[in-house]
């Protein structure tokens, strides 16, 4: 059976600032990211979708102890994020300083955009990751 | 289905980077379980070991077999389990249903780990491969973070300022440090016992809002547990420690969690199970070594177990509802964080600890009075795995 969107087709279209989603044809849930089954109803009918990349933060942190091999990278936020369309993704919350940022961030409407995690000698490859900036 | 007892515990003590290899470390435990169940390696008919990170950590792909052969059980068979830091738990609970399912009457389950022989920097690339590679790790995703971002939701989700929650999370890492500080098997022996809400307040930041002593510290260490089936523990022993209850249960990546965060839905469902299992309420737990790899860990765990209302656990560490002699005692041995938490070996050494528990063996410090029901509660990941033993003093 054929993988209805695979990571590569995921990060592709990242990498253009397009957020890739599925839709289910059975129950109309929305998943990502991009599974074999509906997250909602577990059928295989699910197709590709194009999602708006806009939503709210839901949580944050500030990273100030990375792995090795993103050190230079350090200190950065990870956001949670509810798309408009209702799933939760995670990225970076660029625009706000690590150090000072606050629980008021969460609720903030936010705007996608992306980075490229270019790979270590673990990770097969590199992985487009969103980039999220408050608006 | 057989009733199912543990006869026999080992633990080595948990400690930083050392040299020891972790078949060594395991033969180890595994000698002091043989003693404590007064049994010989012909005696076992099947080898489980969790294990996470030997392949990074010393080059050791597939140690259980070696294992098997250095402690003397020749060519019997030998599992691995890789569930993260649930690991030692599902070889334990796959142990226990395969004995009480008549497939074999004696195993040994544990693990091993060398967790802090990696180092901080590879500890935790390490560690974060437990997250998901493609949809997370890009965007720069640690263990640490994963449970940070769940303690600011916790913050928002029950309306408690994130500097209150702080001095809640502060509490539960006092409380662990005073467990494991007169602990001799754990990490921490001698060490902590005087911190202090500002102590852990003023240390450096590692992901907001988790300070370094709201994180367990990295690990070396293994455990073992011989479990027998009940013909055998009556045979063997008139003081048997009997398992009662085991669930287990698996989730996806975080976001997809979201229905739930900050509760770990498969927690819900492994406890549910394994309380129907043994007929108990939470109520009747009168002690658990839960999986507090941090401090915030430690207060969603208690309120999904059923032991407190959903953003009231922090309170109860706060009055002691929480520790020996409250509604109930959390991690009398120190806990994964000042136990320690040598991810492979974490499950066999929660097991090790309530049956010290139940058997009035603990260290006198952390004793449980009249101790018994015992459980355990191991997380593996980002909630993707969850295993909860139930134990029961048999006497
Ligand atoms: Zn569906």
């Amino acid at each position: 059976m054929n993988y209805p969107l695979t990571f590569k087709q995921y990060s592709d279209a990242l990498k253009e600032d397009r957020l890739m989603g599925l839709k289910c044809k059975v129950c109309g849930s929305i998943t990502v990211p991009p599974k074999m089954a509906c997250r909602n109803c577990a059928s295989f009918e699910i197709e590709p979708m194009a999602m708006k990349g806009t939503g709210k933060i839901r949580t944050y942190t500030s990273v100030f102890v990375p792995s090795e091999g993103r050190e230079t990278e350090c200190p950065y936020i990870i956001a949670m994020v509810e798309l408009d369309e209702g799933p939760w993704i995670m990225g970076n919350l660029k625009g706000v300083t690590p150090a000072s940022a606050g629980l008021d961030v969460i609720g903030k409407s936010v705007k996608m955009g992306h980075e490229v995690f270019p790979g270590d000698k673990y990770s097969a490859g590199e992985g487009a990751r969103p980039v999220f900036t408050i608006v | 289905m057989r009733k199912v007892a543990v006869l026999g515990v080992g633990v080595t003590k948990f400690t930083g980077a050392q040299e020891k290899t972790g078949v060594e470390l395991f033969a180890e435990a595994a000698g002091d379980a043989f003693l404590d169940a007064r049994m010989k390696p012909k005696d076992i008919q099947a080898l489980f070991i969790g294990n996470v990170l030997g392949d990074f950590s010393e080059g050791q792909g597939m140690p259980q077999c070696l294992a098997a052969e250095n402690i003397g059980c020749f060519n019997i068979p030998a599992n691995r389990y890789e569930g993260a830091c649930a690991s030692g738990s599902m070889a334990i609970r796959d142990a226990f249903l395969l004995i009480a399912n008549g497939a074999y009457d004696v195993i040994m389950a544990g693990g091993l780990e060398r967790a802090a022989t990696m180092g901080t920097p590879l500890a935790t690339r390490t560690f974060a491969m437990f997250s998901d590679a493609r949809y997370e790790y890009p965007a720069g995703i640690t263990f640490p973070a994963v449970f940070a971002l769940l303690a600011h939701l916790y913050s928002d989700k029950y309306k408690i300022p994130v500097d209150r929650l702080r001095e809640q999370m502060a509490r539960v890492s006092i409380q662990a440090c005073k467990h494991g500080s007169v602990n001799p098997k754990a990490q921490f022996f001698g060490k902590y016992g005087d911190l202090t809400i500002d102590k852990v307040l003023k240390a450096f930041v590692v992901a907001s809002p988790l300070g370094l002593h709201d994180c367990c510290p990295f690990s070396d260490g293994a455990s073992s547990v011989i479990l027998v089936s009940e013909d055998i523990a009556k045979r063997m022993t008139d003081k048997p420690i009997w398992i009662t209850g085991a669930g287990q249960a698996s989730s996806g990546t975080l976001s997809n969690q979201k229905a739930y965060l900050p509760r770990i839905y498969a927690r819900e469902v492994a406890s549910k199970q394994a309380y129907a299992m043994a007929g108990i309420k939470p109520d009747d737990v009168d002690l658990i070594e839960l999986h507090d790899c941090f401090s915030i860990a430690s207060i969603i765990a208690s309120e999904s177990l059923g032991f407190f209302d959903y953003g009231k656990a922090g309170e109860a560490w706060e009055k002691g509802q929480a520790d020996i002699g409250g509604k109930i005692a959390i991690c009398p041995s120190g806990g994964l964080k000042a136990k320690g938490h040598p991810i492979g070996a974490t499950g066999g050494g929660q097991v090790y600890e309530v049956v010290k528990q139940l058997r009035g063996e603990a260290i006198p410090a952390n004793q449980v009075p009249n101790a018994k029901i015992g459980m355990t509660d191991t997380l593996g990941g980002e909630g993707g795995t969850l295993v909860n033993l139930i134990l029961e003093k048999g006497y």
